[in-house]
C-alpha cells in the first residue's frame, strides 16, 4: 500500500516543482495590464543595433502612444528571429507585430503563423512579391536594400578605366583585366556557403537570364563560369569562398580593390573608407541593369488567439508604414523606401541614393515567382554548386547539374 | 530514508514517518527536477523530434505525424553521409592523437620543474582562456588565402601559398590544426597533474636499475598514467565530437562540404537554411550522442577490467 502512495506523492511533488520552474502560471504576458488604457503590444524586430534612444525605437513608442497602447519592443539577431518566431507561435505567444527578413515571410506564412494584409497601396509590386504566395499578401515591406558595385575611383583612374564604360559582363571583365595589369586587384564579393553567398550570386545568375527553376541552364552555367574565370585568372581573390559581405567589404576598404559587390548598408562605411568611391548598378550579361535580389524586412502581423487585438495592431502597422515614418525608418536603416513617393523624397534629400533606387526598381525578391518555401531548397544546392565550382572541385556545368538534381528532388 | 527505523504502527510514529517521507522528497526534488528539466526532457524532445516528420507548419501546430526511422533513413541515404562521417572520425581522431601526444610531451617536459617553468606553463594555457570566437576568428584571419599571415610567411620563404580555408583538400586540415592548438592546454593540465601523483621513489628505483630517460617514460610514466590518460582521452573525445564553433566560424563547413562534421551538419539542417529541417537535424544530433555513448561504455568496461 505504501509504495503506490509514495509514487503518487512523488508525482504530485514533482509536477508542482516542474510547474514552478517552468512558470506554468496562467498569467498571459500579452493580456491587457491596465497601465495604459489599451494594454501592452509586443513588437519584435531584427535590429538589435538600435537601443531605446534610437529614432527607430522612438518611432515605435510614438506609434504605440498614438494608438493608445504601450509598445514593448524586442530586438533579435536576424538569424535568430526565424526560429524565435516559430517557437513563439508553437507556444502561442507570438508578438503582435513581427518585422522579419523578406525571404522568411513565406516560411512563416507556410507555417500558418501570419495574417494576410491588404493595406498594400502604393507599394512597388516587385518588392511586395517576396511576401506574396498563391495570391495572398502576408506583409508590407518596410524598405528595401539590394546590391550594386562600389568602385574605388583612384584604382580605376590608375588603370585608365572609365566606370561609365562598364555596361555588360565583357566590359566589366575587361576593366578588371586592366586593373590587374596596372598592379591592383579586381573585385571582391561574398561566395560563402550560406544564404549570404546565394544573395550575392543571384544578380549574376538572373543577369544571364537564368531562372531558379532551372539551375543548370546554359545561362546559369554562363553566370557561374564568369565567377570561376575571375578566380582562375586572378581577377577576384580566392578568399571570396570564405567571405561574408562584411569581410568582402573589409578587403575593398584596404583600397587595393577596384570593385566590390555590396549593399546599401555599406554607404556609411564607404564614406569612412578614406578614398573616393562611386556606385554603378550590377550589369547583366547582355548589358543593362541586372535584377539583384531584394533585401530588407517586412512588417507582418502574427496570428493571435485574441482577435480583438487586431484593430490596434492594424493601427500600429499603418503608423509604421505611413509615408513620413517610412522616410525616417529608411533613413535610419539606410534603406530605399518601398513606395515611389517616398523614394522620390529620398533622392531629393540625398542624390547619392539615385543609383540605389534604380537598382531596387530592377530588383526581384528571392521568394518571388510564387517560389515561396521552395526557394530555400533551391538556394542551398545553388550555394553548394558555386562553392564546388569556385574551389575547383567540379566544372560549373557539372556543379549546376548536380545542384539541379538536388533542387528538383527537394522541391518535388 | 526512514525505512530503517520504521517500527510497528503507533499512530504518532506513522505521522512522523509520513512527514519524514515528505522531507526526503523535498530534499530529493531539486536534483530530480534539475535532471528532468535539463537532461531527461531535452533528450526526450530530441528523440521525439527525430522520429517525427516536421514541416514548419506541423512544428507550430504540434501535430507532426510519427514517421519512425524515416529521418534517420533520409540522413544515412544522403550522399554526404559517409563523407561527413569520415570527416567526423578524421577530425576527432587526428585532433585527439595530436592533442594528447603534444600535451603529454609538454607535461613531461614541465614536470622537470626548471626555472620559469611555471610561467611557461601558464602561457600554454592561453588558448584555453580565450573565448572560442576569438581564437577561431584569429585562426580564420591568419589562414586567409590572400591576406593571411601564414601565406605571407610561406611566400617570403619561397613556398607557394596554400588556400587553407577555401580549398577542399586543405579545409579539414586547417580546422584540425586550430582544434589541436585549442585542445593542447586541457591535455597538458590533466596529464601534468597526473604526473604529480607518481611517487618519485619509483623513478629513483628505475634509475638505479639503469633505465634511461626513454625507458623511464615507457616503463614507468606511461603505464602509471594509464587511468588519467584514459579519462583525458574520453573527455577529449566527447569535446571533440561535438566541436561546432571552430568549424562554423572558420569555414562554415565548406568549401562545399569539405570540412562539415556531424556537429555542423546537424546545425546546418536545423538552423542553417531559411526552412529549418528539425527532424533530420535532430537525427544527426542523436547519432553524435550514440557515438559518444559507445566510447563512454567502452571506457567503463575498461575501468572495470582494470579494477578486477
Amino acid at each position: 500500500m505504501t509504495l503506490p502512495r509514495r509514487g503518487l506523492r512523488a508525482i504530485a511533488a514533482l509536477s508542482i516543482a516542474v510547474c514552478l520552474s517552468a512558470a506554468c502560471s496562467n498569467a498571459d504576458s500579452s493580456s491587457p495590464e491596465g497601465a495604459s488604457s489599451g494594454g501592452t503590444y509586443n513588437i519584435w524586430d531584427p535590429y538589435p543595433q538600435f537601443d531605446d534612444s534610437s529614432d527607430w525605437v522612438k518611432l515605435l513608442t510614438k506609434c504605440g502612444t498614438d494608438a493608445g497602447v504601450t509598445v514593448k519592443r524586442t530586438g533579435y539577431d536576424t538569424t535568430d528571429l526565424t526560429n524565435k518566431a516559430l517557437l513563439a507561435a508553437q507556444q502561442g505567444n507570438s508578438p503582435d507585430v513581427l518585422i522579419v527578413d523578406n525571404p522568411v515571410v513565406s516560411t512563416l506564412a507556410e507555417a500558418g503563423v501570419l495574417n494576410t494584409t491588404d493595406a498594400t497601396a502604393g507599394i512597388e509590386p516587385n518588392l511586395l512579391a517576396a511576401g506574396q504566395q498563391d495570391g495572398k499578401t502576408y506583409g508590407i515591406p518596410i524598405g528595401a536594400n539590394t546590391l550594386a558595385l562600389y568602385y574605388n575611383k583612384k584604382v580605376l583612374d590608375a588603370a585608365k578605366v572609365d566606370p561609365a564604360t562598364v555596361k555588360d559582363w565583357a566590359s566589366l571583365t575587361a576593366a578588371l583585366e586592366k586593373v590587374k595589369a596596372a598592379g591592383k586587384k579586381g573585385i571582391t564579393f561574398s561566395a560563402i556557403g550560406t544564404e549570404e553567398g546565394s544573395f550575392q550570386f543571384l544578380p549574376w545568375f538572373w543577369g544571364s537570364g537564368a531562372q531558379l527553376t532551372q539551375l543548370d541552364s546554359a545561362q546559369g552555367v554562363a553566370a557561374l563560369t564568369l565567377w570561376t574565370d575571375w578566380l582562375k585568372n586572378g581577377l577576384a581573390p580566392n578568399s571570396v569562398l570564405n567571405n561574408t559581405q562584411t569581410t568582402s567589404w573589409q578587403e575593398f576598404a584596404t583600397g587595393d580593390y577596384a570593385f566590390s559587390e555590396n549593399g546599401t548598408w555599406q554607404l556609411a562605411n564607404a564614406k569612412k573608407a578614406g578614398f573616393e568611391y562611386g556606385i554603378i548598378p550590377i550589369p547583366s550579361q547582355a548589358g543593362g541593369t541586372a535584377p539583384a535580389p531584394t533585401g530588407g524586412e517586412f512588417v507582418t502581423t502574427p496570428v493571435q488567439t485574441d482577435t480583438k487585438r487586431y484593430d490596434t495592431t492594424a493601427k500600429l502597422v499603418a503608423c509604421l508604414s505611413s509615408a513620413d515614418n517610412a522616410l525616417t525608418t529608411d533613413t535610419t536603416l539606410s534603406y530605399v523606401a518601398a513606395t515611389a513617393a517616398v523614394q522620390d523624397k529620398q533622392v531629393a534629400a540625398n542624390p547619392d541614393l539615385k543609383v540605389w533606387v534604380e537598382a531596387v526598381k530592377a530588383a526581384k525578391g528571392r521568394t518571388s515567382d510564387n517560389l515561396g518555401t521552395k526557394y530555400p531548397k533551391i538556394s542551398e544546392p545553388l550555394w553548394t554548386a558555386f562553392q564546388s565550382a569556385l574551389s575547383g572541385g567540379k566544372s560549373p556545368a557539372d556543379a549546376l547539374k548536380a545542384a539541379q538534381t538536388t533542387a528538383a528532388s527537394a522541391t518535388k | 530514508m526512514t525505512r530503517a527505523e520504521a517500527a510497528p504502527a503507533a499512530p504518532a510514529r506513522a505521522a512522523k514517518r509520513r512527514s519524514g517521507q515528505w522531507a526526503a522528497w523535498a530534499f530529493l526534488a531539486p536534483v530530480v527536477i534539475y535532471l528532468i528539466a535539463f537532461y531527461a526532457y531535452p533528450l526526450y524532445r530530441n528523440l521525439d523530434l527525430s522520429l517525427r516528420h516536421y514541416t514548419v507548419r506541423s512544428f507550430v501546430q504540434g501535430d507532426a505525424p510519427f514517421s519512425g526511422l524515416d529521418n534517420y533513413r533520409t540522413v544515412v541515404d544522403n550522399a554526404t553521409f559517409w563523407p561527413e562521417f569520415l570527416h567526423t572520425v578524421a577530425f576527432t581522431g587526428v585532433s585527439l592523437v595530436f592533442q594528447f601526444s603534444i600535451g603529454m610531451a609538454l607535461a613531461v617536459f614541465f614536470a622537470q620543474n626548471f626555472r620559469l617553468s611555471a610561467t611557461l606553463r601558464a602561457l600554454f594555457l592561453v588558448p584555453w582562456l580565450l573565448p572560442l570566437i576569438v581564437s577561431a576568428s584569429t585562426w580564420s584571419w591568419m589562414l586567409n588565402s590572400d591576406s593571411g599571415v601564414v601565406n605571407f610567411a610561406l611566400r617570403s620563404v619561397g613556398i607557394d601559398p596554400v588556400n587553407w580555408l577555401t580549398s577542399p583538400s586543405w579545409a579539414l586540415t586547417s580546422v584540425i590544426i586550430a582544434n589541436v592548438w585549442i585542445g593542447i592546454p586541457f591535455n597538458l593540465v590533466v596529464l601534468y597533474s597526473g604526473l604529480q601523483s607518481i611517487p618519485s621513489e619509483i623513478y629513483e628505483a628505475a634509475a638505479l636499475d639503469g633505465a634511461n630517460g626513454w625507458q623511464r617514460f615507457w616503463r614507468v610514466t606511461f603505464p602509471l598514467l594509464r587511468p588519467v590518460s584514459a579519462i583525458t582521452l574520453l573527455l577529449g573525445l566527447v569535446y571533440t565530437l561535438k566541436v561546432f564553433d571552430i568549424i562554423w566560424i572558420m569555414t562554415k563547413g565548406g568549401p562545399t562540404d569539405a570540412s562539415t562534421t556531424f556537429a555542423t551538419w546537424s546545425y546546418k539542417l536545423s538552423f542553417g537554411t531559411l526552412v529549418p529541417q528539425f527532424g533530420p537535424g535532430a537525427a544527426v544530433g542523436n547519432l553524435l550522442i550514440i557515438m559518444a555513448l559507445i566510447f563512454g561504455l567502452l571506457y567503463i568496461r575498461m575501468q572495470r577490467k582494470q579494477v578486477s
